[in-house]
């Protein structure tokens, strides 16, 4: 082949492959390495926050205490929140980024890769260091992933000021690779690739990149204050001293609400590769995808307070974050529409990336239609701080954004490792997901519609059967993801060769380099003929 | 594949069968209708939304599961090559577009409604602490003997622990419940002394946080005499899953003799706080209340669990100064979960708690407090 020849004609330059060893690790600069990192860390943090999520269904087995102190119950809400948010999700769409995004629009590397490799190093520091609360005297975070003060502050275990450490940690971590993926799809495109012909997957990210940098400072000044309330005697949050617990959540949530579009705005993008793939056929109307992922970017930021229907807001303010907030239904519906319209007419296989891709499309979209519900205040008054919230957004999040990562980790590992999956164990791996995690989050609406709060660890015996069931449905759901560590390691190890083009219907430069993708590509640019109208 | 699915759909189908076969409580699907005007209003609101959610999804899973079935490439499909039409998205933006706006009407009227708390016949404070309820009458006569309360839960620890049989109303009992009159506008302001919690009654349709330094206020007019149970539903700390709520709603008449009875109690406490308390009945009514207020941190052996809560057995503060006890229990440790009992308790039941935890578990101080000098203690400011 054309690329291996050329590949071969740099060699006697300083271009070389992978340094030997741990240090190949540490000090790479190689984007394919570090997305790698990424997501090897995402998964890991995946399997502890799973491990948190599985003691909460434990303990909710049946009513009565069975295994856990209440306090440590709430340890584990709390540190399951935010592993899984900071530690899984986050840090795997930044790993797909990192491989991606450079194959996408035919750049070689990052913009800044000495930065990429310390954004990714900072992180490991950050969650030992948040982890290891759990080990402290007086217990980990224990006020739940949205540490609403007073109960963060005041009333917070000594460990708190770990946490407050590494979630500015965290935010450098992000923000840094924020920065990388806006300059290097400005900066970087290949000669032809015009961003009304960039992947959607580069698209989502860049507007996700936005997100990230505008919010993630908000995150850093609201922990940073309760640093301050905590240690130094002010009273930000402290009602005694003139403070206001109320402005912590409207800060919190204005970083938190555009915070869960950066965890799904990249997923869309995975989607809406997957789908075209497997259906034979163009994404429909790509041109509205774009615009309805600004506009869903956009009016994350006016919705904040949603979240806080309940705290006594005036009316005028409740009527303003109801009406703005029904709004994303419109953008979100064309996204629905539009996957939809792709399949329609196509000619489609059902290969496991497809399967996670059209399973994401339903059960995304009963997220969303709970999301409406949700966005209606007085009918909010009722599903507020219930189970059905925590439905909710674990069917955006689990068979959402999670299942678009498998997805996107089954559509391109024959890409990264040079060789297929097996697809029988991915098809297993799929059928056992979608069975736990519908039976651990649909019995979940009953409860919280039945007036089961949120965050208790224990509960009435009217709730008793729904608990039973989710408890069940999360184990299989659980287990069920050491099959995909399973398929993963088999891959890497070996099986059928992949071709450059792996699937009949890929579209997109990075089908153009060899399976599995050399550690440099696209140190010259490609053919322009090659880039093509998504 | 297709044969499993179908398994899977059959499964689900057959599952949601036996629910509704079985009309039993712990199967319950759906929000309770309620006993308000509001809390109607806001069923109504959910099911309207509720179906037509279905009916988008019906339309929207139909085209993509007759897709699926339809046009795979095992049967030959080959694709079509249609990739856009402004037509269509301007028709599936509009659309979503007027269905919103269709439900935003009848919401902004609900909420409307139910913001409005103007003209209450009865206002009645609620006050959250970790973790219980205070709850205190606003009476119009600044004279009358005021009437208010604190709510725990009811329910023992041995229930929770599973070492007897749970109760019917398990987690959801409290000592005092609150009691107000049916079919007349009690008005709720709500406020909370330490962290954040919600006052939240389903049938009532209502759910507000209490805020420490806010005071929001929330309405009903319940038609129907009866008990209704609620919890808490804001993450207040380690027993925020046991602060229940538990109003009895009564006839105005049944109220109003209620009311006085309560005024009359609290005249007699002011009298016996002036009586002497002997050790027996002081000990026997501190048990009482460690074991329904401090039982949780301090443990039932009073060992605690060091060092967020600490043990009671031998501490300082429980065998020292009886005046260091005094403090600690009416005033609180502030910056910890020790809360301030100074109103949570009466004089009474404070002086028998302090003579309590000074003589049991090992501690032998031998000493007490009389309720008079207990008064004194926070009458004088200390």
């Amino acid at each position: 082949m054309s690329s291996a020849a050329i590949d071969h004609a740099h060699d006697h330059d300083h271009h070389h492959g992978p340094a030997k060893g741990i240090s190949r690790w540490l000090f790479t600069t190689n984007h394919k390495d570090i997305g790698t990192l990424y997501l090897w860390f995402s998964f890991a943090m995946f399997l502890l926050g799973g491990t948190f999520a599985l003691v909460i269904r434990a303990e909710l087995f049946q009513p009565g205490l069975q295994f856990v102190e209440p306090n440590f119950f709430n340890q584990m809400t709390t540190m399951h929140g935010l592993v899984m948010v900071f530690g899984a999700v986050m840090p795997a769409f930044v790993g797909l980024a990192n491989w991606m995004i450079p194959l996408m629009i035919g750049a070689p590397d990052m913009a800044l890769p000495r930065m990429n490799n310390w954004s990714f190093w900072i992180l490991p520091f950050a969650f030992t260091l948040m982890v290891s609360t759990l080990f402290m005297e007086g217990g980990g975070p224990n006020f739940g992933w949205t540490f609403y003060a007073p109960l963060s502050t005041t009333y917070a275990p000594d460990s708190v000021t770990y946490f407050i450490f590494a979630v500015h940690i965290m935010g450098a971590s992000s923000i840094m690779g924020a920065i990388n993926v806006i300059a290097t799809i400005l900066n970087m495109r290949a000669p032809g690739m015009t961003l009304m012909k960039m992947p959607l997957f580069v698209w989502t990210w860049l507007i996700t990149a936005y997100l990230l940098i505008a919010v993630m400072p908000v995150l850093a000044g609201v922990v940073t204050m309760m640093l301050f309330d905590i240690h130094f005697g002010t009273s930000f949050f402290n009602a005694a001293g003139g403070g206001d617990p109320v402005l912590f959540q409207h800060l919190f949530w204005f970083f938190g609400h555009p915070e869960v579009y950066i965890m799904i705005l990249p997923a869309f993008g995975i989607v809406s590769a997957i789908i075209p793939t497997f259906a034979r056929k163009r994404l429909f109307g790509y041109d509205s995808m774009v615009y309805a992922t600004a506009s869903i970017a956009f009016l994350s930021f006016i919705v904040w307070a949603h979240h806080m229907f309940t705290v006594g807001m005036p009316l005028a303010g409740q009527l303003f974050f109801m009406y703005a907030t029904m709004l994303i239904a419109v953008p979100t519906g064309v996204k629905v529409f539009n996957w939809v319209a792709t399949m329609f007419r196509g000619a489609m296989t059902f290969e496991t990336p497809m399967l996670f891709a059209i399973a994401f499309v339903v059960l995304f979209t009963i997220g969303g239609f709970t999301g409406v519900m949700l966005a209606i205040t007085p009918a909010d008054f009722q599903y507020h701080d219930t189970y059905f919230v925590v439905a909710h957004f674990h069917y955006v999040l689990v068979p959402g954004a999670v299942f678009s990562l498998m997805a996107a980790a089954y559509y391109w590992l024959p890409k990264w490792t040079g060789y297929m999956y097996d697809e029988t164990l991915g098809k297993l791996h799929f059928w056992m997901s979608f069975v736990g995690v519908n039976l651990l989050f649909f019995p979940q609406h009953f409860l919280g519609l039945a007036g089961m709060p949120r965050r208790i660890p224990d509960y009435a015996l009217q709730f008793a059967n729904f608990n039973w069931i989710s408890s069940v449905g999360a184990f299989l759901f659980g287990f069920s993801q050491l099959i995909l560590l399973l398929v993963v390691i088999k891959c890497i190890r070996g099986g059928k060769k992949a071709t450059a083009q792996v699937w009949e219907g890929a579209q997109g430069l990075e089908w153009t380099v060899p399976s599995p993708a050399p550690y440099h590509t696209f140190e010259t640019p490609p053919d322009p003929s090659l880039i093509k109208a998504q | 594949m297709l044969s499993k699915a179908k398994l899977w759909l059959s499964l689900a189908f057959g599952t949601l069968l036996m629910w509704s076969a079985g009309a039993h409580a712990a199967w319950e699907l759906n929000m309770p209708r309620g006993v308000t005007q509001i809390s109607r209003e806001t069923y109504d609101l959910h099911m309207t939304i509720f179906w037509w959610m279905i009916a988008i999804g019906v339309v929207v899973f139909g085209v993509l599961f007759w897709s699926i079935i339809n046009h795979r490439k095992s049967k030959g499909a080959k694709p079509a090559t249609f990739h856009e039409s402004t037509k269509v998205e301007i028709v599936w933006t509009l659309v979503p577009f007027l269905i919103l706006i269709a439900m935003a009407i009848p919401a902004t009227r609900v909420l409307t409604a139910a913001y409005d708390a103007s003209e209450s016949e009865l206002d009645v404070q609620i006050i959250g602490y970790q973790w219980r309820w205070e709850y205190r009458y606003m009476d119009d006569d600044p004279n009358a003997e005021e009437v208010s309360f604190f709510s725990s839960l009811a329910t023992s620890r041995e229930e929770i622990s599973n070492s007897i049989d749970k109760g019917e109303n398990y987690l959801l009992e409290v000592d005092n419940p609150l009691v107000i009159p049916s079919n007349t506008k009690v008005r709720f302001l709500m406020t909370a002394a330490d962290v954040l919690h919600a006052w939240w009654v389903p049938e009532f349709a209502i759910k507000k946080d209490t805020i420490p330094g806010f005071i929001n206020e929330s309405w009903v007019i319940v038609e129907e005499p009866g008990i209704y149970r609620g919890q808490c539903a804001e993450l207040c700390g380690m027993e925020h899953g046991f602060m229940p709520i538990e109003v009895h709603v009564l006839e105005p008449a049944d109220f109003e003799a209620w009311y006085a009875e309560q005024q009359q109690q609290a005249l007699q406490v002011a009298e016996l706080t002036n009586a002497a308390l002997s050790m027996d009945e002081a000990m026997a009514e501190g048990a009482e209340i460690y074991s329904r207020n401090c039982v949780a941190c301090h443990q039932a052996n009073g060992q605690g669990m060091p060092p967020a809560f600490p043990a009671l057995a031998g501490s300082a503060k429980a065998t020292g100064d009886i005046g260091v006890t005094m403090d600690t229990l009416v005033n609180g440790v502030p910056g910890t979960a020790m809360a301030a009992y100074g109103r949570q308790l009466n004089p009474i039941e404070l002086a028998s708690i302090i003579t309590y935890v000074r003589n049991a578990f090992g501690n032998q101080s031998g000493d007490m407090v009389q309720p008079a000098e207990v008064n004194e203690f926070i009458v004088g400011g200390q």
